[in-house]
C-alpha cells in the first residue's frame, strides 16, 4: 500500500505573515483574533478578487503556498473542510433580505456564501478539472479532508492531492456565539492550561496542505493513520489504546501528543482525561497561537508536521515540562463540545 | 445626460468593486463586458439590480442586459427613456 | 460480483410523499408536488413555486417524537425521518454492530431557524439554543445521535451535488475496508435564504418547471431528504441481507469553468461520467435510464444534453423528475438515488413531467409517459454551483 506524505504547507493565521512556530515573537491571543491578510495582489488578479470572500482569498492564498512549496502542480484532487464556510457572506446576504425586506438582492454574497465556493474558486484558479470535495462537519471538518486525501492516496490510482481548513469570523455570528458562551468574552480570562471561563477564544484562518504518495527533499511527515467520529463507542482509553495498537504503536512509544484544548473550562475535561493516560508525554498544544476555530485543528496539524522535520520542540508549545528524546510518532487529539472527534497519526520520515 | 454617465460610473464602481479603476478610465463607449471593462456575467445579474434599486428600472429575463449593458453610453440612454425613479 | 456495494435499505420525504411507496406511486401516477409556498413568509410568494413538504415542524416534531427541548432544525428533522426509514427498511436493530457511518450532506443547515429567529435572538433567549444547530454538521450530528449511531461522521456540502457525493465517499469507504455499512444521503429544507439566492441569480421559475423542454424558465425550488443504506457484500452474505440493489459507479469531476453556470459543451459532467463508467467497468450503452439532473433551467439542461450527447452514441430512455419534487438542491441526487432503484426494481422509467417542444439547439426527448423496460443499469447526474459535476451508476439486485 502507498504512503501519504506531506510535502507542502501554506498557512494565513492569526500571526504575521511568514510566521514560523520557531519565531521568538507570538501575538498574543485576545476574546476575538482576526488573521492577518497577507497582500493577495500578486496571486490574484484584481478582476477575479473584487468579488472574494476573505476564506476564499486566505485559502488561495495558503493553497499556493503549500503547492509552491511541494512543486505540485496538478493536484488530482482539491478538498476543503469548513466549519461555516464564508459566514461573512453569509451574514452579508442574511443582512440584506431582513433590511431590503428581500429586494434588491445581489447574488454576489450568495455566491460566496455557498459551502463549497473555496474548493470551487481554488478550482478555477488552477484549472483544476479533478475531484472536487468539501466537508463541513464541525470541528473535524478539515479532518474529514485529510481522510479523504488520505484514503484516496492509499488506496485509489492518485499521487498528489490537496487540501486544506479554512474559517472565517463574522461580526453577528459572533455576537450570536457570545450570546450562548461559546466564546470569550471581552476581559475574560484566558488560560489554556487552567481554563477559569467558559467559551473559546474565537479565530479564524487557513491552512493548506499538499499530500503526495512521493517522498520528496521537502516531506514534512507522513500521515500514518486517522480516525474521525462523533462519538466514542467504548470509554475513552480503550478507543485511543486500539486506535495505537492498531498502528503498531502503544502509549509509550509516542513521542508528542498535540491536544487541540481550548481555554474553554467546559471541554476541559476531555482533554484532561487524555492527558491522564499520557502523564509520562510530552504534550504539546497550539491554540494559543492560532485561537480556536473549527478548522484549527489544521494549524495543529501544521505545528506537528514542523516540529516532526526539525526535530525540534519550541517552548511555546510545551503543555507539560516532558522534553522529548525525539520525535518520531505524534498523535493529535482534537474535538468540539464531546463530539467532531479525530485522532491523527504523524511519523517521521 | 453627462452627469447620469458620472454617476452610473461611480455606481458600477462602488457596487461591482473596480478597486483600481476611476471614472476617468471607463469611457462612454467602452464595452463593459468581454475585452473591453471585462465584466461577466455575475456582474449583469448586479447591474440588472443596479438598475432596479436606482432607476425603478425591472428587467425580467437577464438577457434583456445584453443590448442595454453594451456600455455606459447605451445604459445611460435606455435609464434616461424608462426610468421610474428619480 | 460480491464485493459490490449494496445497497439495503432506503428512506424519503418529499413533496411528492412521505415514504418510498407514496413516492414511487407519485412518479408512476405522474402526481407533481410542485405548490404555491405556505410554510414561509415570503415577498415572492406569488412569483415562484415551490416542492414543499406540507408538514409544519410541529408536526415533523411529533413525528419523531422529539423532546420539547430539542434543538433539531427543519433540515435536521426531514433528515432523521429519512434515514430513520431506510435502517428500519434494511431491518437494522444493532446499529453499531458493525463498523456504520454516516455521511449526510446539507447545503442549507440550520439556515431557515437562523433566518427566522437571526435578529432577534438578543430579544428572545428562549431561541437562542437554535444558534449552534445553524451549522451544517450539526445536523448530520443529530441525525447519527436519532440513529444512535458512534462512528465515522461526514458532512458533505457541494451545492446541488451534495449527495452524490456523500454516496460516493461512502461507497468507497466500504470498498476501501473501513466501514462495514455507511448511511447516506443529504437533507436540505427551504428556506428564505436560498430562495433569494437562487432569486438573486434570475433562475428560479414562475410557474411550473419544464425540464428540456425549449420554453424552460428555470428552476422550481424544492425541499426533502432521502438516505440509502450501503453494506459491504460481506455483511449482506453474512446476514443474509436483502439487496435492492448496487452501487457500481461512480465519478466527481471539476467544471472549472464558471462561479455558478456550467461550461457550455458540459465538459464537467462528461468527465464525471466517464470516471463513473471508469469505475463501472461498463460501456454507456449498457445504461437503460439516465435520471438526469434536469433542472429546468436554460443553462443546466443545454449544458447537460451536450454532455450526454457526448457521451452517448445514442441516448439512453432519459428523464428529470424535477418537476415532480423540484429542485432539492443536497438532497437531490439522495432522492434521485432512491427513483434509480425503484427504477431498476420495477423496471420502470419515470415521466419527466411538462416536457412540449424540444430544445433547437439538440433532439433530445425525454420520456413524458412512465415507461416499463427491462433495467439493468441506471445513470444518474447531479450538478452543482462551483463547478462540481457527479454521476452516480446503479446496477440490478
Amino acid at each position: 500500500m502507498k504512503n501519504c506524505y506531506i510535502n507542502g504547507i501554506g498557512s494565513v493565521s492569526i500571526q504575521a505573515t511568514g510566521f514560523s512556530i520557531f519565531d521568538a515573537e507570538i501575538t498574543t491571543v485576545q476574546n476575538v483574533n482576526k488573521a492577518q491578510q497577507p497582500s493577495y495582489k500578486e496571486l490574484i488578479a484584481p478582476a477575479m478578487s473584487r468579488r472574494m470572500a476573505k476564506g476564499v482569498k486566505m485559502s488561495i492564498y495558503a493553497a499556493n503556498k503549500a503547492l509552491f512549496e511541494a512543486k505540485m502542480v496538478d493536484p488530482q484532487a482539491i478538498i476543503v473542510g469548513t466549519g461555516l464556510g464564508c459566514i461573512e457572506d453569509s451574514e452579508k446576504f442574511l443582512d440584506a433580505i431582513i433590511e431590503n425586506e428581500e429586494q434588491f438582492l445581489t447574488p454576489t454574497a450568495f455566491i460566496q456564501s455557498t459551502h463549497n465556493t473555496v474548493a470551487a474558486q481554488i478550482a478555477l484558479l488552477l484549472q483544476c478539472k479533478a475531484y472536487n470535495f468539501t466537508y463541513v462537519n464541525g470541528a473535524n471538518s478539515f479532518e474529514n479532508a485529510l481522510f479523504d486525501a488520505f484514503m484516496q492516496l492509499k488506496h485509489l490510482d492518485k499521487e498528489n492531492i490537496l487540501i486544506g481548513g479554512v474559517d472565517e469570523i463574522a461580526p453577528y455570528t459572533f455576537s450570536m456565539f457570545e450570546m450562548v458562551g461559546k466564546v470569550k468574552r471581552v476581559g475574560d480570562n484566558i488560560n489554556f492550561k487552567k481554563p477559569e471561563t467558559n467559551g473559546i477564544p474565537l479565530a479564524e484562518g487557513a491552512n493548506f496542505f499538499a499530500l503526495s504518495v512521493k517522498k520528496t527533499a521537502n516531506t514534512y511527515a507522513e500521515v500514518v493513520d486517522l480516525l474521525v467520529f462523533n462519538d466514542f463507542k467504548d470509554d475513552e482509553t480503550s478507543t485511543i489504546k486500539a486506535f495505537l495498537e492498531k498502528n503498531n504503536l502503544s502509549v509509550n512509544t509516542i513521542d508528542v501528543i498535540v491536544l487541540g484544548v481550548n481555554a474553554d473550562a467546559v471541554q476541559q475535561p476531555f482533554y484532561h482525561k487524555i492527558q491522564v493516560l499520557f502523564t509520562e508525554t510530552p504534550q504539546a498544544y497550539y491554540q494559543h497561537i492560532s485561537g480556536s476555530y473549527d478548522t484549527a485543528s489544521a494549524f495543529g496539524l501544521k505545528v506537528a508536521a514542523e516540529i516532526i522535520r526539525s526535530q525540534s520542540y519550541p517552548e511555546k508549545l510545551k503543555y507539560n515540562e516532558a522534553q522529548p528524546e525525539k520525535i518520531e510518532n505524534i498523535l493529535l487529539v482534537n474535538q468540539n463540545n464531546l463530539t467532531d472527534f479525530s485522532f491523527v497519526l504523524l511519523s517521521k520520515c | 445626460m453627462e452627469a447620469l454617465k458620472k454617476e452610473l460610473k461611480e455606481r458600477i464602481i462602488n457596487v461591482l468593486n473596480l478597486e483600481d479603476i476611476t471614472v476617468d478610465d471607463i469611457q462612454d463607449t467602452d464595452a463593459l463586458f468581454g475585452d473591453g471593462l471585462g465584466l461577466d456575467s455575475i456582474d449583469a445579474l448586479e447591474l440588472i439590480v443596479l438598475l432596479d434599486k436606482e432607476y425603478g428600472i425591472k428587467l425580467a429575463d437577464p438577457k434583456q442586459g445584453k443590448e442595454i449593458f453594451q456600455s455606459i453610453e447605451t445604459m445611460a440612454q435606455y435609464i434616461a427613456q424608462n426610468r421610474t425613479k428619480l | 460480483m460480491q464485493n459490490r456495494v449494496a445497497i439495503t435499505g432506503m428512506g424519503i420525504i418529499s413533496s411528492i410523499g412521505n415514504t418510498v411507496e407514496e413516492n414511487f406511486n407519485a412518479l408512476i401516477s405522474k402526481k407533481a408536488g410542485i405548490s404555491d409556498i405556505e410554510l414561509i413568509t415570503t415577498r415572492h410568494t406569488n412569483e415562484i413555486k415551490v416542492g414543499e413538504i406540507k408538514l409544519t415542524n410541529e408536526q415533523l416534531q411529533q413525528l419523531l417524537n422529539l423532546p420539547v427541548n430539542n434543538t433539531f432544525t427543519r433540515t435536521s428533522m426531514l433528515g432523521a425521518y429519512a434515514a430513520k426509514q431506510a435502517v428500519n427498511n434494511a431491518q437494522i436493530t444493532a446499529i453499531n454492530e458493525v463498523r456504520t457511518g454516516l455521511i449526510s450532506s446539507t447545503s442549507v443547515g440550520g439556515m431557515d431557524f437562523t433566518e427566522k429567529h437571526y435578529k432577534q435572538y438578543d430579544q428572545y433567549p428562549e431561541y437562542q439554543k437554535y444558534i449552534l444547530s445553524h451549522n451544517a454538521g450539526d445536523s448530520s450530528n443529530k441525525i447519527a445521535d436519532y440513529l444512535g449511531l458512534k462512528g465515522f461522521v461526514s458532512t458533505i456540502s457541494t451545492a446541488c451535488s451534495s449527495a452524490a457525493n456523500a454516496i460516493m465517499l461512502g461507497a468507497s469507504m466500504i470498498e476501501n475496508g473501513y466501514l462495514d455499512r455507511v448511511i447516506v444521503g443529504g437533507t436540505d429544507s427551504l428556506s428564505k435564504f436560498t430562495i433569494n439566492g437562487f432569486k438573486t441569480l434570475m433562475i428560479l421559475s414562475d410557474t411550473y418547471n419544464t425540464p428540456f423542454d425549449q420554453h424552460r424558465k428555470g428552476l422550481n425550488l424544492g425541499e426533502a431528504a432521502a438516505y440509502l443504506v450501503l453494506e459491504s457484500g460481506e455483511v449482506v452474505k453474512r446476514q443474509n441481507k436483502h439487496v435492492l440493489a448496487y452501487v457500481c459507479g461512480y465519478g466527481n469531476a471539476n467544471d472549472a469553468y464558471h462561479q455558478t453556470a456550467s461550461s457550455e459543451n458540459g465538459e464537467g459532467a462528461c468527465l464525471a461520467m466517464k470516471k463513473a463508467f471508469e469505475k463501472a467497468g461498463i460501456q454507456p450503452g449498457e445504461i437503460n435510464y439516465i435520471n438526469a439532473h434536469g433542472t429546468a433551467t436554460p443553462n443546466n439542461d443545454l449544458s447537460e444534453g451536450r454532455a450526454l450527447l457526448r457521451i452517448f452514441n445514442s441516448v439512453p430512455k432519459f428523464s428529470s423528475t424535477k418537476a415532480f419534487t423540484g429542485h432539492t438542491l443536497a438532497a437531490a441526487a439522495a432522492i434521485e438515488a432512491v427513483y434509480s432503484v425503484l427504477a431498476l426494481q420495477n423496471n420502470m422509467v419515470f415521466p419527466n413531467l411538462n416536457f412540449k417542444t424540444p430544445m433547437e439547439e439538440f433532439h433530445l426527448i425525454p420520456e413524458t409517459e412512465p415507461v416499463k423496460t427491462e433495467i439493468n443499469y441506471v445513470l444518474s447526474n447531479s450538478f452543482g454551483f462551483g463547478g462540481n459535476c457527479s454521476t452516480l451508476i446503479f446496477a440490478k439486485s
